[in-house]
């Protein structure tokens, strides 16, 4: 459905992007995740026709976006960073005069219009000002926008940026649902959203791709695989010591200053030291309130790719 | 065709969507008013040789209030969009950027006609009241506000133009008003320079809209500013595609 080869956008000669290759097939739904100004709306315009690449070449449905711009337009939903809107329109006249301009078919928008308010839920603000409308209800309007023409392809830059935490997990569903039928890029912050919600994930950082992969393989790909908590009481032992000794430790972490002594442990990946650690324990006499496996999350493999002096 | 006109539409709707519409055609409203009042009553007290339709369209009052409606029909036309990022979803449907450019043209010509479309009840009260003819001939009429459309044209591809350039509203408006004064009072210059050649004044006089406008409102229908308004409206809204287009090519 995409397909993107050495795309490279140049403002004023200061790479945004470089050199980017990806493609996204049929009925996936593609994370793209990366640090603000790591080139994902930039990205994102050249696919939606917004502006030309520098170099290299975009398709869309087998059209190329600059040279066949309007039929790979005819083929995409695009739904712009903090959703640009007429203030002055009345939310059903918006989505009205979109679906012309998207050449929806006369007799049918009416029936359009009145799918995407009801799948957005927009029934309740359709006759108010846009100007008007909460933050949350823009970012609908701009969604319902995005679908009205039932487009193959659906390009989402940051759909839940500024949304509360129930309308988040509401826009979440709405996206999993379109899955079915859409092809979907999606761009955010939220990391946890891209876990439950994308079969594949681009990790851009600096204008150029990171990795790609499904979420999956990314996480078992990094070098930490998350961690043991363990929380106890070690008395006049050198906790941090022994645990280290256990094979497949690679740092341990004290905390806390009472008698009551947190120990975060980095494991290597695929090793799991929780019986080893219940077993010195319990040959030490410590006594345990807390022992706990931490499961890797993009997160992790996000700051490592994006932010390797912190990991 | 269907894209146009749902473009044009939503332009011409968006001129009574804001505060601006109604303060241009208010103000403009009492400019003109006040202006055929003075006209009227100035032939009440003396003798003169042009017609009330003539005297409206060649007084100060009417060229004061003719330039600058130009720049606040067209600041917004593009800068606003720009401004508020919305013409990142509407050059992302599949719509040709001429229909863009010429949707706003004819919005903001669509507005201006509205504008003076009262004008023509002043000589219809004229004609009921006085039992005279405001004008010579229907000629003056149909050439006076022929001359208003060229001219409008020519003025809001200007606005158009410097509207493009711009994300912000404020700037397009000065930049515009200076360049129509400056056209407009470059037919001035062969009044006040008396002694330059008699080429130089006929030169400038070839691009005096005060000319052009007292040759139309007698009626007579000259083709050359007929031509040079249409071709230059041509260049400006030429120019304006080049420049809505700038951002596929500029570095």
């Amino acid at each position: 459905m995409i397909k993107v080869e050495n795309l490279t956008k140049r403002y004023a000669g200061q790479p945004a992007v470089q050199d980017l290759n990806f493609e996204v097939s049929q009925g996936e739904i593609m994370g793209f995740l990366g640090p603000n100004g790591a080139g994902k709306t930039t990205t994102m315009r050249i696919l939606a026709g917004f502006m030309p690449p520098t170099s290299g070449r975009a398709t869309v449905a087998g059209f190329d976006v600059f040279e066949q711009s309007l039929q790979a337009r005819a083929h995409l939903g695009y739904m712009p960073e903090n959703v640009p809107l007429y203030s002055d329109m009345r939310v059903t006249e918006y989505l009205n005069y979109r679906a012309a301009l998207k050449g929806v078919q006369h007799r049918r928008v009416a029936e359009r219009v009145g799918d995407v308010k009801e799948l957005c839920g927009l029934k309740e603000v359709e006759n108010k000002l846009i100007g008007t409308l909460s933050k949350g209800y823009r970012q609908r309007v701009g969604l319902a926008d995005a679908l009205l023409a039932e487009p193959d392809l659906l390009i989402l830059d940051e759909p839940t940026i500024g949304l509360d935490p129930n309308q988040i997990r509401q826009v979440r569903e709405l996206i999993k649902n379109l899955g079915m039928q859409h092809t979907i890029l999606l761009s955010t912050h939220i990391l946890p959203e891209v876990e439950m919600t994308c079969s594949r994930v681009i990790i851009i950082h600096k204008g150029r791709i990171e990795a790609c992969d499904t979420p999956d393989n990314l996480l078992a790909k990094i070098r930490q695989a998350g961690g043991v908590v363990l929380e106890a009481k070690v008395g006049t032992d050198n906790g941090a010591e022994q645990l280290k000794k256990i094979p497949g430790v690679r740092e341990v972490v004290t905390d806390g200053e009472d008698d009551w002594k947190r120990f975060s442990l980095r494991v290597e990946s695929g090793v799991d030291v929780r019986e080893e650690v219940f077993r010195l324990a319990s040959a030490r006499h410590w006594v345990m309130r807390e022992l706990t496996q931490r499961r890797a999350t993009l997160e992790d493999v996000f700051v490592e790719l994006t932010h390797p002096d912190q990991v | 065709m269907r894209k146009f006109y749902t473009l044009l539409a939503r332009e011409v709707r968006s001129y009574f969507h804001s505060p601006i519409a109604y303060i241009v055609l208010i103000f403009f409203l009492i400019v003109s008013g006040i202006d055929f009042y003075f006209q009227v009553s100035f032939m009440n007290q003396r003798q003169v040789q042009y017609t009330i339709q003539e005297a409206f369209f060649n007084s100060v009052f009417f060229w004061f209030a003719f330039v600058l409606t130009f720049p606040l029909l067209t600041m917004r036309l593009f800068a606003e969009e720009f401004k508020l990022g919305t013409i990142e979803p509407l050059t992302t449907v599949p719509v040709h950027d001429w229909q863009v450019v010429l949707s706003k043209f004819f919005g903001a010509l669509i507005f201006y006609v509205i504008l003076w479309i009262p004008t023509v009840l002043y000589f219809w009260i004229f004609l009921k009241i006085t039992k005279q003819p405001a004008a010579h001939s229907g000629g003056a009429y149909w050439g006076s506000y022929l001359m208003l459309l060229l001219l409008g044209m020519f003025y809001l591809s200007i606005g158009c133009f410097t509207s493009v350039l711009t994300r912000n509203q404020i700037i397009a408006a000065i930049i515009s008003f200076c360049a129509i004064t400056l056209l407009f009072f470059l037919g001035l210059v062969q009044f006040i320079l008396l002694d330059v050649t008699s080429t130089a004044r006929d030169l400038l006089g070839y691009f005096s809209a005060i000319e052009h406008m007292g040759t139309f409102s007698r009626g007579i229908i000259d083709t050359r500013p007929i031509v040079l308004y249409v071709s230059m409206t041509i260049v400006m809204l030429t120019l304006t595609y080049q420049a809505f287009q700038s951002r596929k090519w500029r570095l």
